[in-house]
């Protein structure tokens, strides 16, 4: 063989890939590095953006504690929506998987139904159910004599909490489905043969094996209400922001881009670094299960 | 008395009824295999003596307790699964002591009688491996020695070797067989492999389509098979359409042009049966034409065109001179080598 042929043996993948690289440049990071750059410009009301290098957002982000609050409260409410999709997601995804074909299907449609209708309208109507005092099921609640007064749930952590835990559960279902899938159908008879309950089964038998599917949906599910921005939008509103909705104030609202751009960079960075890490520590210690 | 017994047992999914009419009383210590084609209801059946399916009908008792009632995690059975049913994330000691755990055996005996079922199955040194960086014959070994370690009543072994290469398998039937003979536990294997079956068992259960075809020594089964199904499903076989003739005195039992005294009872068509390797060349008997030889090692396998249709026959290699193929010749055996049976 010549020595151009080889050459070009070696140039093949990369003439293959390059539309899709050159998308992936182009679209990600390209705006990217943009975004990380425009954080160290400054910005004046008067003078708009100028393209200096200064540490002033940074500065700001790190000292002003209003930053550390919205941070604070963006990792609590992803913090706390992942631990209620594991907690709710996981049972749901066994107790699926064990039913017969046809439920089967109609319940995986019920639990990927969220993901089927916009996000606008799923949390309208979820701020119809509980907004207010007239909220259907605050009325309700209210009316039965169970409670004097609404609970409350618009501008709330814990609306927050409850939307996104919605939204995010077929994540966590299907993960740890696939996870399910992935059992020796004969494992729970294996370990009732040798004398263990049910609860003995599903404590050290189905849970260890299905934990790496826990572990990375939580990672999905993670990642994507730390960065959720429609429904902390429009139940949070502008009294309750989260990073996403701050960054995207700033861009908008207050058009300081380049601090804007430094809380995003800085979200980025934090969720970059968890997931990454989380994954790392799940790899290894379940490398076992994942063979 | 017998020790394991099912009594007219029988399972229906929905209208299909997938085993019907089982009966069979399992000695103590005994080795019996059920053996079948794919479908015929021999998992179905494993599964309700463990307990993982209640049967329709019918009842299955050891020593003489019903079963039924007992559930499965009471039982004390031992059950090695065809996929072996490991459990991953647990070393093989883990596994093998999950058992010895649920019955709150104390530690120190605990980890003794780990130690030496996995040495009895020939796996000394391999307690903190996960099962997923084993071999298949070594997984089979610890799925082994998971079950019997909690000292079954009976073991349940749902094709174990199926999943093994040929020499593998062969070795790990030896060992089986040499476990079981030391430990002496009731055992139940289901196979559809008939060389399996014939090797490891006492008795052997041959089943078709839910039913119990023969119940025999592994020699009765092949050698007096109780019907057209059991001789084809045991190895090769000739079955050669005959006539009784009992007009003539004394009557004759005639096939093409190889005749002999007949049996007493039956009259009219009879279907015989012959194994391959009963069958000799002989100056007298079937007429017959070599189609193919073929030499395999300490044998010679002949395909025969005969009077009565196709023959098989198997001659020991011996040294003697053999015929070849295209010579005619005549195919004779003893009478008492042969089944006979209406025809079906
Ligand atoms: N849960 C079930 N529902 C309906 N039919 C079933 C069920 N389990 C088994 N069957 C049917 O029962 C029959 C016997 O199945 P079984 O698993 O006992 O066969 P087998 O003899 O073990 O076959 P193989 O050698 O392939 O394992 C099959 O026809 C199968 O389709
Ligand atoms: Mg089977």
């Amino acid at each position: 063989m010549s020595a151009s042929a080889e050459e070009r043996n070696a140039r093949t993948p990369w003439a293959l890939t390059a539309p899709a690289l050159m998308l992936f440049v182009g679209v990600l990071l390209i705006p990217l590095a943009m975004t990380v750059m425009l954080s160290f410009h400054d910005w004046g009301q008067y003078k708009g953006i100028e393209p200096v290098f200064i540490l002033k957002n940074w500065h700001e982000i790190v000292t002003d504690p209003y930053y550390a609050e919205m941070f604070g409260r963006t990792f609590r409410i992803a913090i706390l929506t992942t631990l209620l999709t594991a907690v709710l997601g996981a049972p749901e995804a066994y107790i699926l998987n064990r039913m017969g074909g046809r439920w089967k299907s109609v319940f995986l449609l019920v639990i990927l139904g969220p993901l089927l209708i916009s996000v606008v309208a799923r949390t309208l109507g979820w701020a119809l159910l509980f907004g207010g005092n007239n909220g259907l099921v605050n009325k309700l609640l209210m009316s039965a004599g169970l409670i004097r007064a609404p609970i409350p749930f618009m501008f709330t952590e814990t609306g927050m909490v409850i939307a996104l835990a919605h939204v995010m559960m077929p994540f966590m279902v299907l993960s740890v489905w696939a996870a399910l899938q992935r059992l020796d159908p004969q494992i729970e008879n294996a370990a009732m043969s040798l004398g263990a309950g049910p609860v003995t089964i599903i404590r050290r038998i189905i849970m260890p094996q299905i934990m790496p599917g826990v572990l990375s949906g939580a990672i999905i599910v993670f990642s994507l209400s730390a960065s959720a921005f429609a429904t902390p939008a429009i139940i949070g509103g502008r009294r309750l922001k989260v990073a996403a909705t701050l960054a995207y104030d700033e861009f908008l609202n207050t058009l300081d881009w380049p601090l804007g751009a430094a809380v995003a960079t800085l979200l980025l960075a934090a969720l970059v670094l968890i997931v990454v890490g989380s994954n790392a520590l799940i790899e290894r210690r379940y490398a076992e299960v994942f063979r | 008395m017998a020790y394991l017994e099912l009594e007219g047992v029988a399972k229906q999914f929905g209208a299909q009824t997938v085993v019907d009419d089982f009966s069979l009383a399992v000695g103590k210590g005994e080795f019996i295999s059920f053996l079948g084609p794919s479908g015929c209801g021999k998992t179905t059946t494993l599964q309700m003596i463990a307990g993982f399916l209640d049967p329709t009908r019918g009842a299955i008792r050891l020593e003489g307790k019903d079963l039924t009632a007992i559930h499965p995690a009471k039982r004390g059975l031992g059950i090695v699964f065809q996929s072996y049913a490991l459990f991953p994330h647990m070393t093989a000691a883990e596994n093998v002591a999950f058992g010895l755990e649920m019955r709150n055996v104390p530690r120190g005996e605990r980890t003794e009688r780990v130690r030496a079922a996995l040495a009895m199955v020939g796996l000394a040194g391999y307690e903190e491996r996960h099962p997923r960086r084993m071999s298949g014959g070594q997984q089979q070994r610890v799925a082994l020695a998971r079950a019997l370690v909690i000292k079954p009543s009976v073991l349940l072994l749902d094709e174990p070797l199926s999943n093994l290469d040929a020499k593998l398998r062969e070795e790990m039937q030896i060992e089986l067989r040499q476990i079981q003979r030391t430990i002496g536990t009731t055992t139940v294997l289901v196979t559809h492999d008939q060389n399996e079956a014939m090797s490891l068992s006492d008795r052997i259960v041959v089943m078709s389509q839910g039913r119990i075809e023969q119940i025999g020594t592994p020699q009765e089964t092949y050698e007096k098979p109780a019907s057209a199904f059991v001789s084809q499903f045991l190895g090769k076989t000739n079955d050669f359409a005959a006539t009784i003739d009992r007009t003539s005195a004394p009557a004759r039992l005639i096939a093409g042009s190889w005749s002999a005294p007949a049996p007493a009872g039956r009259s009219g068509p009879v279907t015989i049966s012959i194994r391959p390797e009963r069958i000799d060349f002989g100056d007298a008997g079937l007429s017959a034409k070599i189609v193919t030889r073929i030499f395999q090692g300490n044998h010679w396998l002949f395909q025969c065109d005969s009077e009565c249709g196709p023959a098989t026959v198997i001659r020991q290699n011996d040294g003697r001179s053999q015929p070849v193929e295209g010579e005619a010749i005549h195919l004779t055996w003893r009478p008492e080598d042969m089944g006979v049976r209406g025809v079906a």
